[in-house]
């Protein structure tokens, strides 16, 4: 890794807690090679020609959204099937289960019991092991958008928000995203102090997992209020501003080899992909003299959801398993 | 030379539209954060207003540790048998998502031979052993580890349970049956009641509806027939006030609150209540 991507990297850190992405300002922020593709972007009528033509040719793919929800909702309703037909693959919910006997815990439930419980048994540390080892080769935040139920949901009412915020009924209240890192540390605050595990009370994504295996409840209108607000008020605001087990999975997701990737060569900066996503901020490298080297990958606050992949006309974003493409 | 040159560059002035902007963005944060933190700790309100005990699953820990490690994954509803395991709603404010069992409703019978819900949680929440330093209330340990009937004749014929869930009290004992000298007649809790038990004589592995398995008994003593726990409850000879002598269910040491004298009792409502996290009291 070159200089200029690891203060990238260390920058993209810091924009998952919250700060702004760094603009490059000075000229030795980027690589001699990516300043010559920003030079003869400069004004290219040729260039303008051709995103036209590659706009008009775009064709719209919902390859990985579909791939997506597909391996969302099965997940859930293995979840939902192994209790109801009683064939034991997947006991439990969301926060803790067992595949086929193995223990799964959830990191920022684990976490929340730890810090309320303050006595940790064999078990809770064997599940929470396995699962921080299976989405560090996964991709942290993947969670979220491969098998977080709520994330689903949001993504419909994201659907609607925007219809609506189109037809100018509604316009999107963004708000400071520091306070995510602000909620994470007042809930594990509240755990260690007071002794509950006050965020599993008010988690939409164990809530839901629960509804979804043992039946709905009284706790869902939690969740359709959360949903209402997203849809006439702030877009993806849960999700965006408030969930820890986003920031937790986040941080995981800082060593993980599954990422998406940014080349600048074919990118015409027209920004579909930071429309879709649902952390632009991750993407600010795509902005027209952003980029501080030729290939960028994005940083771990991405949920690897794959919409800007699906949404790109040029192909400029991909994913890619660090250490995996070099032997191919 | 301008003003410019001499001092250092100032920074540019914010418009009034957007430090009015900014302005309404941390109101909105400040709005979002109110209302999350506000639900969040709404979970707090059942436990100041309400100190009813739930029935817990056998080897629960203590309601404030119990509450602190359950991870609300339900793993222990599933490996129920009788379904007697159900999961907390929104009004139990933390403890929403927490496992609970309505005795009257559908009681712990032990077909599960082994207190599996106790095995299946993953964070110790019910536990065969609990943690050291965490202080016993008196009266909570059981003398003996209880003898589950149901296997009696079994090389092993205890259940690995140390501690009680509650205790079971005859609170109504003006309508029990027993103390009237009645007998009993049909099913009990009526025809369409679902709940289920394990019945040795009829199958030792499937449990079935209580409504297919109807009594008559020339006097009754359901609970005492039922009980599955050797030794807790039996039918005694009492003195009335009156000094006329009666027949009265007694429960003994060895209950464990588990509930199913509660959910077999055929008046209503119930003459024989489990008393969640209730320690034996000599």
């Amino acid at each position: 890794m070159s200089d200029l991507l690891k203060r990238r990297f260390a920058d993209q850190i810091k924009v998952m807690f919250g700060w702004e992405p760094t603009k490059p300002t000075r000229p030795e922020d980027i690589s001699p090679a990516a300043q010559k593709i920003h030079f003869y972007k400069k004004g290219n009528r040729d260039l303008i020609a051709e995103k036209l033509h590659a706009r008009a040719h775009a064709e719209h793919k919902n390859t990985w959204r579909n791939r997506r929800w597909a391996t969302l909702i099965f997940a859930n309703l293995l979840f939902t099937f192994s209790f109801f037909l009683d064939i034991q693959i997947l006991e439990g919910a969301l926060t803790a289960s067992r595949f086929v006997g193995f223990h799964l815990i959830d990191l920022n439930s684990a976490l929340q019991v730890m810090l309320a419980h303050k006595h940790i048994i064999n078990n809770l540390l064997i599940g929470t092991g396995t699962v921080l080892v299976l989405w560090v080769l996964l991709g942290g935040r993947t969670f979220c958008s491969w098998v977080c139920p709520y994330h689903l949901l949001a993504e419909w009412a994201e659907k609607i928000h925007v219809y609506l915020a189109k037809k100018k009924l509604v316009t999107d209240q963004t708000m400071d995203r520091r306070l995510r890192t602000v909620f994470w540390i007042i809930f594990a605050l509240l755990a260690l102090l007071t002794g509950y595990t006050v965020y599993e009370a008010i988690s939409p994504t164990g809530i839901l997992s629960r509804a979804l295996i043992y039946g709905p409840g009284l706790a869902l209108l939690w969740v359709l209020a959360l949903l209402v607000f997203e849809v006439f008020f702030s877009r993806r605001a849960w999700c965006r501003y408030a969930c820890p087990i986003g920031l937790t999975y986040g941080v995981v997701g800082i060593v993980s080899p599954v990422r998406i990737k940014y080349k600048l060569d074919g990118c015409f900066h027209e920004g579909d992909c930071r429309k879709v996503c649902l952390v632009p901020h991750v993407l600010d490298t795509v902005i027209k003299g952003r980029a501080v080297e030729t290939e960028v990958p994005i940083g771990p606050d991405c949920t690897r959801c794959g919409l800007c992949v699906d949404t790109c006309p040029t192909g400029s974003l991909t994913f890619e398993v660090k250490g995996l493409s070099k032997l191919a | 030379m301008s003003d410019n040159d001499k001092k250092p560059a100032p920074t540019p002035p914010v418009s009034i539209a957007k430090r009015q902007t900014n302005r309404r963005k941390v109101l909105r944060t400040i709005l979002l954060t109110g209302g999350v933190l506000g639900a969040a700790l709404s979970g707090f309100l059942p436990l100041v207003y309400s100190h009813k005990n739930r029935l817990r699953p056998p080897g629960a820990l203590d309601e404030k540790d119990f509450l602190s490690s359950c991870i609300k994954c339900g793993q222990c509803v599933q490996v129920c048998p009788v379904d007697a395991i159900k999961l907390a709603d929104l009004v139990d404010g933390m403890g929403v998502g927490t496992p609970y069992i309505n005795a009257r409703n559908q009681a712990c019978d032990f077909s599960c031979d082994a207190v599996q819900c106790v095995l299946a949680c993953p964070t110790g929440s019910l536990t065969y052993h609990r943690p050291a330093f965490m202080p016993q209330r008196p009266g909570a340990a059981l003398a003996e580890k209880p003898i589950l009937l149901a296997k009696e004749k079994d090389p092993e014929p205890t259940l690995n349970m140390t501690e009680r869930m509650g205790v079971a009290r005859l609170n109504r004992p003006e309508a029990c049956l027993a103390i009237q000298g009645k007998g009993f007649k049909g099913q009990t809790r009526g025809s369409d009641f679902k709940g289920k038990m394990r019945y040795m004589d009829v199958d030792r592995w499937k449990p079935i509806r209580i409504a297919d398995h109807p009594y008559d008994v020339a006097e009754c003593d359901l609970c005492v027939r039922e009980c599955p726990i050797k030794g807790a409850i039996s039918i005694e000879t009492v003195f009335a006030p009156d000094g006329s002598k009666r027949k009265s269910p007694v429960v003994h040491e060895p209950c464990v609150g588990c509930g199913v004298c509660e959910m077999v009792c055929p008046v209503e409502p119930t003459a024989i209540t489990v008393e969640a996290r209730e320690v034996w009291k000599t």
